[in-house]
C-alpha cells in the first residue's frame, strides 16, 4: 500500500485550486484488509456525505471531501484549535480491486470503504496445433 | 552564582513534550493534520450576543460516548471513541487513527444554565450551544439627571 501523497502534501496544508479559499489536509487513515476486501477508514470531519468523491482508477484510490464551512449567525470565531478546510488523498492499492463492487458509507464523519478484492482471473489454457 | 531555575510552564506537563512529537512524527508519515492543539477533541470557541458556541472535532465518536457537564463558568467534555469491530492487528496495512478515552475542561466567560445548553453531533462535529442566561446579560443603566 502506497500513500502517494505522503511526500509531498500529507500533514501540511496547501489551498485548494480554484477559487475555493480553505487548505486542503490529508486526512488520517486506517487500511486493514479482511480475506475478501480492503477496509479503508478515512477521518474527514465536518465532511457532509454529498461532498465525498471517491474514485478508483487503475490501482490508485483518489479520496476528496469538501467542506461547507460553518459559519453560524450571530457569532465569531474568538478561539480556534482546528481548521475547516477539503481533504484529499489517494494511495495505490497493491491488491487487485474489484472496481465495480465498491461500497462507501459516511458516519460520523467516518469515510468507511470497502474494497473487495478481484477474484484472480482463471489461467487459459492455449492450444498448440500443429502448423 | 546563577541559579537555574526551569520556568514551571515548562514542568507543568510532562507528557506535552512527548504529545509533541509525537504529532511532528505524525505528520511526517502523512497522518494527522495540524492543530493548535494536542489535546483531544480541539475545539474552536464562538462568540455571540446571545451566548457561546462551542465546536469540537470528533470523528468517529459517537454521541452515546460523550458526556458534557457544565458547572457555573466551566465546561467539560469527557468521552471515549472506540474503533469499529474487533480487527486483528496483523491484518493493518495502515494506522493512523487514535482510540481511548478524553476530557476537555474549558472556561466560559460567564457562568451558564445547564438547562438551557444544547448539544447536537453532525458528520464528527459536536455543536454546543450554551445560551448566556439573562441574569449574566449586561444591563444598561438608566442615568437621571439629578
Amino acid at each position: 500500500m502506497t500513500d502517494n501523497t505522503s511526500g509531498v502534501s500529507a500533514g501540511t496544508e496547501r489551498t485548494a485550486q480554484g477559487t475555493r479559499d480553505v487548505p486542503v489536509f490529508s486526512p488520517t487513515t486506517d487500511i486493514h484488509e479482511t480475506a475478501d476486501a480492503l477496509i479503508v477508514t478515512v477521518e474527514m470531519p465536518g465532511i457532509d456525505k454529498d461532498g465525498v468523491n471517491v474514485a478508483l482508477e487503475q490501482r490508485e484510490l483518489t479520496i476528496a471531501g469538501h467542506c461547507r464551512p460553518f459559519a453560524p449567525d450571530g457569532y465569531a470565531l474568538t478561539h480556534a484549535e482546528y481548521r475547516e478546510g477539503d481533504f484529499e488523498r489517494s494511495f495505490t492499492l497493491s491488491d487487485a480491486i474489484d472496481g465495480s463492487a465498491i461500497q462507501a458509507s459516511m458516519k460520523d464523519g467516518i469515510l468507511t470503504l470497502t474494497l473487495p478484492k478481484a477474484k484472480p482471473e482463471p489461467s487459459k489454457t492455449i492450444n498448440v496445433t500443429a502448423g | 552564582m546563577v541559579r537555574y531555575s526551569p520556568g514551571t510552564a515548562l514542568w507543568s506537563d510532562p507528557l506535552s513534550t512527548l504529545r509533541r512529537i509525537q504529532e511532528e512524527m505524525n505528520r511526517g508519515v502523512g497522518g494527522s493534520r495540524w492543530h493548535a492543539t494536542t489535546e483531544f477533541p480541539p475545539l474552536n470557541v464562538w462568540r455571540g450576543e446571545g451566548g457561546v458556541l462551542v465546536t469540537a472535532e470528533v470523528p468517529g465518536v459517537s454521541i452515546d460516548d460523550i458526556e458534557l457537564t457544565v458547572h457555573q463558568n466551566t465546561l467539560t467534555i469527557k468521552g471515549k471513541s472506540v474503533p469499529d469491530g474487533n480487527v486483528p492487528e496483523e491484518s493493518f496495512h495502515r494506522r493512523e487513527r487514535h482510540y481511548g478515552p478524553f476530557g476537555r475542561t474549558i472556561a466560559l466567560p460567564y457562568g451558564v444554565d445547564s438547562d438551557g445548553v444544547k448539544a447536537t453531533t453532525n458528520n464528527g462535529i459536536l455543536t454546543i450551544e450554551l445560551p448566556r442566561p439573562e441574569t449574566e446579560k449586561p444591563k444598561r443603566i438608566e442615568i437621571t439627571q439629578g
